[in-house]
């Protein structure tokens, strides 16, 4: 991707905040949301330091997030704060992925959803680091350190799940068969995506493919688990198309604010 | 030989009261290329430190 944008398309880049608004939207949406699931595990971890690592992810994700949020609220430019932005949004304005919004499940299922989103994750900020803007540019650098460690605790445990006692394995094939279906929205670019990634602001997410393809191909083959066929890719989040447990996750994610308007403590 | 030579170097000014001697060769450590992923993370998160609690006066040697 280059840095600077190519003479043919310089006419429509006025315009890019506008686009640039859904999409840096979209991700602080899917680092809340998966952020929110990660806590839910607090004081529920299988061991104490998966409990506190459960947590630290949850918390960079988090991090993360604002800095999208913020920088989404000073692009819109109409007064709404980070607060607003994920606080006071139904679910059909939503545009996370449906992945990150899946429940829990067990830890196997957890480890799944997680290897999935920080396989792309990972690569996609590796990618954006380079992006024409600046901003974006920044938060994926910072929170790629980040995502490198989430990335190396998420294949960790799948490999040992995958390679450990027979439950273990069996728990993880069930969360490989219910998930899988959830990983193509992640690389399947909305006009949106489409649009940036022809003005060089968004990666091209086909050009990620083939390190992301390598990781799985590796951690599975680690694991002694063999890489799903091709699955029929379940999507709609991304343009505000979610899963009823979207609803309920906001429910209580935006209790208080809902309850008590303003509330500040 | 490593425990003498620990004692006559760390322990001058009381520092210690046991000495723990590992071979080299049984350390894993984390890889220092990793270091970024591996600590800067914490850097920006300082509510991990409970200071921003108010302890009242009445509470003492705190």
């Amino acid at each position: 991707m280059s840095a600077t944008l190519p003479e043919t398309l310089a006419g429509i880049v006025p315009a890019a905040p506008n686009l640039l608004f859904p999409f840096v939207l979209q991700l602080a949406d899917t680092s809340l949301i998966l952020a929110h699931r990660l806590s839910e595990w607090c004081g529920h971890g299988p061991v104490l330091e998966q409990d506190l690592a459960l947590a630290n992810i949850a918390l960079d994700l988090l991090g993360e997030a604002r800095s999208y949020y913020q920088y989404a609220a000073e692009l819109e430019g109409q007064g709404r704060t980070e607060d607003d932005l994920a606080y006071l949004r139904s679910a059909v304005e939503y545009r996370n992925p449906l992945l990150v919004e899946q429940p829990n499940g067990d830890f196997a299922h957890t480890v799944v959803r997680q290897f999935l989103f920080d396989n792309f994750h990972y690569h996609l900020l590796q990618a954006l680091k380079e992006s024409a803007d600046a901003q974006l540019a920044a938060i994926a650098e910072k929170s790629l350190k980040e995502a490198a460690y989430h990335l190396k605790w998420s294949s960790e445990w799948v490999i040992r799940l995958g390679d450990g006692t027979a439950e273990s394995r069996q728990r993880l094939d069930k969360a490989i068969a219910a998930l899988w279906r959830f990983a193509g929205e992640l690389t399947t670019p909305t006009t949106t995506e489409t649009c940036l990634q022809r003005l060089g602001l968004v990666p091209d997410y086909a050009a990620l493919l083939p390190a992301m393809e390598a990781h799985v191909a590796h951690v599975l083959g680690e694991a002694t688990v063999p890489v799903p066929e091709a699955v029929f890719a379940q999507q709609g989040g991304k343009m505000g198309r979610h899963s009823e447990h979207l609803g309920y996750l906001l429910a209580e994610l935006q209790y208080m604010q809902r309850s008590y308007p303003g509330l500040t403590w | 030989m490593a425990v003498q030579n620990a004692r006559d170097v760390y322990t001058r000014r009381l520092e210690g009261v046991s000495i723990w001697v590992v071979e080299s060769k049984y350390i894993h450590a984390s890889n220092p290329d990793e270091a970024e992923a591996f600590f800067d993370p914490a850097a920006d998160k300082v509510y991990r430190h409970p200071t921003f609690y108010e302890v009242p006066d009445s509470i003492k040697h705190m």
